[in-house]
Order: structure tokens, then sequence, then C-alpha cells
């Protein structure tokens, strides 16, 4: 068995943005002979869009620095029969467009995939202004639209593997940050999905939240997975048990999994690098409100990011493992 | 024209577009009466344009299947504008006059806005302004896509602008772009009606010179009177021919055109008429009509697509 220290050195090793996963992907969607056709807002370069160019120069669109005409061309793309995806950073490729997004391609559920990446204060230095909070909760409230939030470089080519090959909008978050391993190649998405990845073993024998087991279940999505993995560890040592579910899939989400698995503790903490009004956090607690009310603490952001390395601004908001770990322990006490 | 037998065949062509437009008027007023709301001024002043555009020959579209594959693609990016939209699919026989009857009621095909849901040859809902020329761009660009990998032919794509919307940023995005990418097979209409809700466009927020802006954006600029139907069908076809650039036909009109009380007037760009108001708006396009068969030497027989008519 490895040491914990080999371990982490391992992940450290094959740390990838989810970013990283598109261009990519979207290359070996054409070869397997989908009529996948993007269009970028002059981000080719850091969305990754840029290797698909490489690969066939008809398949991205570069519209320069133009976001609604990008979400506009990519409907009319999609009328024509294409499957279109649209780049650009979370906050320009979903906020300067929601219009477009919502009159356009979500009301007449045209086949339109909303991919940027750059979500969340883990963007880092660029700073608030590009550190996208509420994209989750503007595309989960349209009707038609589904919300994936991928944790890691596999999980993101499994979710725009499946945004490709379903009909309708979809909204695909993809970040900078780099993020260890959650899967291996082999993890497929669909929609409704959540893994539970790590499952408290005592789990449901005592009175779930009585006191006496100290046990909570954490939801989290996209680079939170990985964190939150990691604050179960902090967490076990300390004596509590942690549950921990991927939420990646978070419309249409996975109703039966979040009751079940907070059911099993009483006790429920979200945690994503997006608003805790209208994402993930929001989520769970209108599952669990309506089919097994359970104690819901969220974490997540309430006020706007700021500049300073990914990490940095990560434990500097509590959202690192660290402070998960913090927040659930004050949560078991 | 090479022989008076042109003239006259040329002419009558133009007398039965002329009265597919009067038609089309007929029924805009008819539906808005019953329905107590919508927006007749830039569907009057959009009537000449869109009659012309299904008369023209220019645009091939299947008047028994509106969803036919192969089609030129039409879209109406001023969605405000849809009882001109309705009334042609009422005069193409795609919708009944029954249906025209429950504009804007519940679970009508008629929706406010055009729903791309609700009729067939609605590629997406309109209505917030500003969008469609994006979409058509994306949609003329996919048509050279598939083109270049077919070898034919692209399909041609015509959206249907209002002067109003052209305030809206988006629309320069989308010039910029059709025309760095070439969009040949793309043919926008500027219905210049010179009238938005709060007012005159030139008054709220100019649109300038507009020929010389569009032509400064790569395009080229057809510029005719909007309510001269030979005029529109001739740029129509012009535009088509021309390979070298996209192709904007901006046509002088007059906002509520055909009804004299709502010529020119701010305040019918969205209030109905009452069934009054609707009464005298009747007896004048009436009179129009009978004006048009003289001048053309046509009847109601015919009216373009007569026979499909439900």
């Amino acid at each position: 068995m490895a040491t914990e220290a080999t371990k982490k050195a391992a992940q450290s090793a094959a740390k990838e943005a989810t970013r990283a996963a598109f261009g990519e992907t979207l290359v070996e969607l054409c070869k397997e002979g989908l009529d996948v056709v993007a269009v970028d807002a002059d981000l080719a370069g850091s969305t990754t869009l840029a290797k698909l160019a490489s690969y066939d120069p008809d398949r991205l669109v570069d519209v320069g620095i133009a976001e609604q005409n990008m979400v506009g061309v990519a409907a009319g793309l999609s009328v024509t029969g294409h499957i279109a995806f649209t780049g650009s950073f979370a906050v320009f490729g979903t906020g300067r467009c929601y219009d477009q997004i919502r009159n356009t391609v979500a009301d007449a559920n045209l086949n339109v995939k909303i991919c940027p990446t750059h979500a969340g204060i883990t963007v880092g230095e660029d700073g608030a202004t590009h550190q996208m909070l509420e994209d989750i909760s503007l595309m989960r409230g349209l009707p038609n639209m589904r919300v994936l939030v991928p944790a890691d470089f596999h999980a993101t080519k499994a979710c725009l593997k499946l945004a490709a090959k379903e009909w309708g909008p979809v909204y695909v978050r993809m970040g900078r940050y780099p993020v260890a391993p959650v899967y291996d190649s082999s993890v497929v998405a669909e929609f409704e999905g959540a893994n539970v990845l790590r499952e408290d073993a005592a789990a449901g024998g005592a009175a779930a939240g009585d006191g006496a087991t100290k046990s909570l279940t954490i939801f989290a999505c996209g680079v939170e997975v990985s964190e939150a993995l990691q604050a179960a560890d902090i967490l076990a040592e300390k004596g509590i048990e942690a549950t921990v579910v991927d939420v990646y899939c978070i419309k249409p989400i996975n109703k039966k999994v979040i009751v079940e698995q907070a059911k099993k503790t009483g006790r429920v903490l979200t945690v994503e690098e997006h608003s805790i009004y209208g994402g993930l956090g929001s989520a769970v607690a209108e599952v669990l409100s309506e089919n097994s009310p359970t104690p819901v603490k969220m974490l997540g952001m309430t006020t706007f990011g700021t500049s300073a390395p990914g990490g940095v601004v990560l434990h500097h908001f509590g959202l690192d493992a660290e402070g998960i770990a913090r927040a659930a322990e004050e949560f078991c006490a | 024209m090479a022989n008076e037998k042109e003239w006259r065949a040329a002419k009558k062509t133009d007398g039965q577009t002329a009265l597919l437009a009067n038609h089309i008027r007929h029924d805009i007023i008819r539906m808005l009466a019953q329905s107590k709301s919508g927006h007749p001024g830039g569907s009057l002043s959009a009537s000449d344009i869109v009659a012309s555009l299904f008369t023209s020959g220019t645009m091939n579209f299947d008047a028994e299947n509106p969803s036919w594959e192969d089609r030129d693609h039409f879209l109406l990016s001023k969605g405000h504008a849809a009882p001109v939209l309705y009334a042609l699919y009422h005069q193409l026989g795609w919708i009944s006059d029954a249906d025209l009857m429950t504009l804007r009621q519940l679970d009508s095909k008629l929706q406010g806005h055009p729903d791309s849901h609700a009729l067939p040859g609605i590629d997406v809902c309109a209505g917030s302004l500003g969008q469609g020329l994006s979409v058509a761009a994306g949609e003329a660009l996919g048509f050279l896509l598939d083109a270049k990998a077919s070898g034919e032919e692209p399909t041609h794509v015509f959206v249907l602008l209002g002067d109003g919307e052209m305030q809206e940023g988006s629309n320069w995005e989308a010039l910029m772009f059709a025309a760095h990418q070439n969009l040949t097979n793309l043919t926008a209409i500027l219905d210049l009606n010179n009238l938005q809700i709060d007012g005159f466009v030139t008054e709220v927020n100019s649109l300038g010179d507009i020929d010389a802006k569009i032509k400064a954006f790569g395009w080229n600029v057809l510029h005719v009177n909007g309510h001269d139907v030979a005029e529109i069908k001739d740029a129509l076809v012009k535009g088509r021919s021309l390979t070298d650039a996209p192709t904007m036909i901006i046509c002088d009109t007059i906002k509520g055109k055909g009804v004299s009380f709502m010529e020119n007037q701010a305040k019918w760009h969205g209030s109905a008429p009452n069934e009054e108001q609707a009464n005298e708006a009747i007896a004048e396009l009436d009179q129009q009509k009978v004006d048009i068969e003289k001048e053309y030497g046509v009847t109601e027989a015919d009216v373009p697509f007569a026979t499909m008519r439900k």
C-alpha cells in the first residue's frame, strides 16, 4: 500500500485542469464522426479549443470578442444540423450573452452546448471580474437546460461526450485550476448522475444525527470534489466519518442519491466554488426540504472573489480541504 | 423589358404581389381586432416586404410543405411583427382562418412572438431584439460548411430586421462577423420605418447614415422603396446574385402603412384597434384592393396561393 506521501506525490504529478479536456474531447468526437462545430470568442488558446482548429480549421469559428454573436451563431449552426459548442470564459460565456442563451437557445430547445471554461474563484490571479460565481444558478433556472459540473479531467471528457450525444441545450462548467484526478479514463457521465465516492461505513448504524455518531454527508461539485475527498481524510483522523458524493449533474439532479446519502448521516454539507444562492447548495436543499428535511450547511461564495493564485483564493475563502474539514468539524460539534 | 408582353407579365406579377400584401394587411387588422393585443405598426410596414419575398421567385420554399428540408430559410428578427408572419402563413394555407382568430390566446399556435415549437418553418423563438442576424449568420455559415462538403450551392438565408433593433449592439457584432466570414448566402432586409416605441428612431437614438455604416462593415447595400413590390423583388434577386459579400436591402417604409390613422404614429407600435377602428381600417384596405386591381389589371382570382388558403 502506498504511503500518504507517495499517494499525494502521484496525485500532484497528474493534476490537470478540467478545461484541458475541452479541445481534445471535441477532436475525439469529430473523429467518431460527430458533426461538431465550436464557436469561441477570442479565447481559443485558453479554452483549448485551438486544438479543434488544428484538427480541422472549419470546425472552430472565432467570432472575436463578441459573446452575444457567439451564442447566436452557435444557435444558427445548430439549426443547420451541426452540434454547436460555445466557449469563452464562464463570466462572459453565460453573463454577457444570457439573453441569447435564454431566448434563442433554451426556449427553442436548440442543440447548443454552452461550455465555457475559467469558472469559479480558482481562476485566481485575474480576480473578481473574471471569477464567475452565478453561472450555475443562471443556467439552472432555464427550462430545457441541463447543468454538468465535472470534477476532473476524465469526468470532463465524459460530460462533454454526454452533452454532444444527447439532444438539446447542455451547460458544462470547466475551470483552469489544476485538480487532482478523482476518476480514471473509464468514467462515464449520465444525466441525473451522482457518484458516491467515499462512504461512511459506520453510518446508519446509530440513529442518524443523534450526536453519538459523528458523521456527515458532503455533496460537492467541480474542483471541490477533490478538496472534499482530502477533507474527509482530515476528518477521519479526528473521528468524523464523511460520506463524499460528487453531484456532477446539478440539473436534472439525482434526488434518490441525495435523499439516501443525507438520511444515512443526518447532516449535509454542500461545497461549491460558486454562489450559495442558486448553485449546488440550493439544489440539494431544494431536494431535501421537499423530500427529507435535513440540516444543511452550505459552503460557497456570498461575495465577489479576489486576486491570488487559485489555491490561495480557495484557502482564503475556506473552500480548500482544510476549510471544508474545519466547517464540517464545527457542524458536527 | 424587351417587349410589351413581358412588360404586361411583369406588371401582372407585381399586381399579384401587391394583392397578396393587401390580403396580409387585412389579416393583420382582423387578427389584432380579435386578440385586442399585438403590434400593428411594424407588421403593416413589413407587409409588402414579406409578400415580395415569397413571390419573388428568389427564395426556395415549398408552399405545400413549410418544413421542406431544402428550403431557403427566413427569420423574422423583429419578432413583435409576428402578425405579418401569421398573415403570410394564413395566405399560404399553413394555418387556418380559425387559427388567425386565436392570436395571443391560451393554447394558440400564434404566440405573442413567433414560437419555433408552435409552427413549422420558424427556426428560433424571436422577440428579444437584436438576435436574428446572429442566428441567420450562424445558419448561413452552417449551410456554407455543408455546401463545401457536398459541392452543391449553399442554402440561402433571409432575415428581416427592424430599424429600432439596429440600436442593439449585438447586431453590429453580427454585421462584422458576416462580412468577415464572407457569408454571401445571407440577405438581410431592413424595415426602415423610423419609429420605435418611444418615438422616431432619428430622435430616440439615430442610426445616422445607415447605408454608409452597413457598407463600411463590408456589406453590399441596396436601398429601395419598401412599399414598391417591383423594387423590392428586383433587389432580392440582385442581392442573391451578388457573391462578393452579404447583402442588406434597406427598405424605406411607413409604420402602419395602409391604415391612414396608424401611419407614422408611434402609438400604433403595440396597440390593437378596437372594433370601430378595425372597420375603418378594413374599409381603407378594401379601397386599396380595388385600386390595385385597377392599376395592375388583376382580380381576386390572381391572389397568389389562393387555392391553398384554409
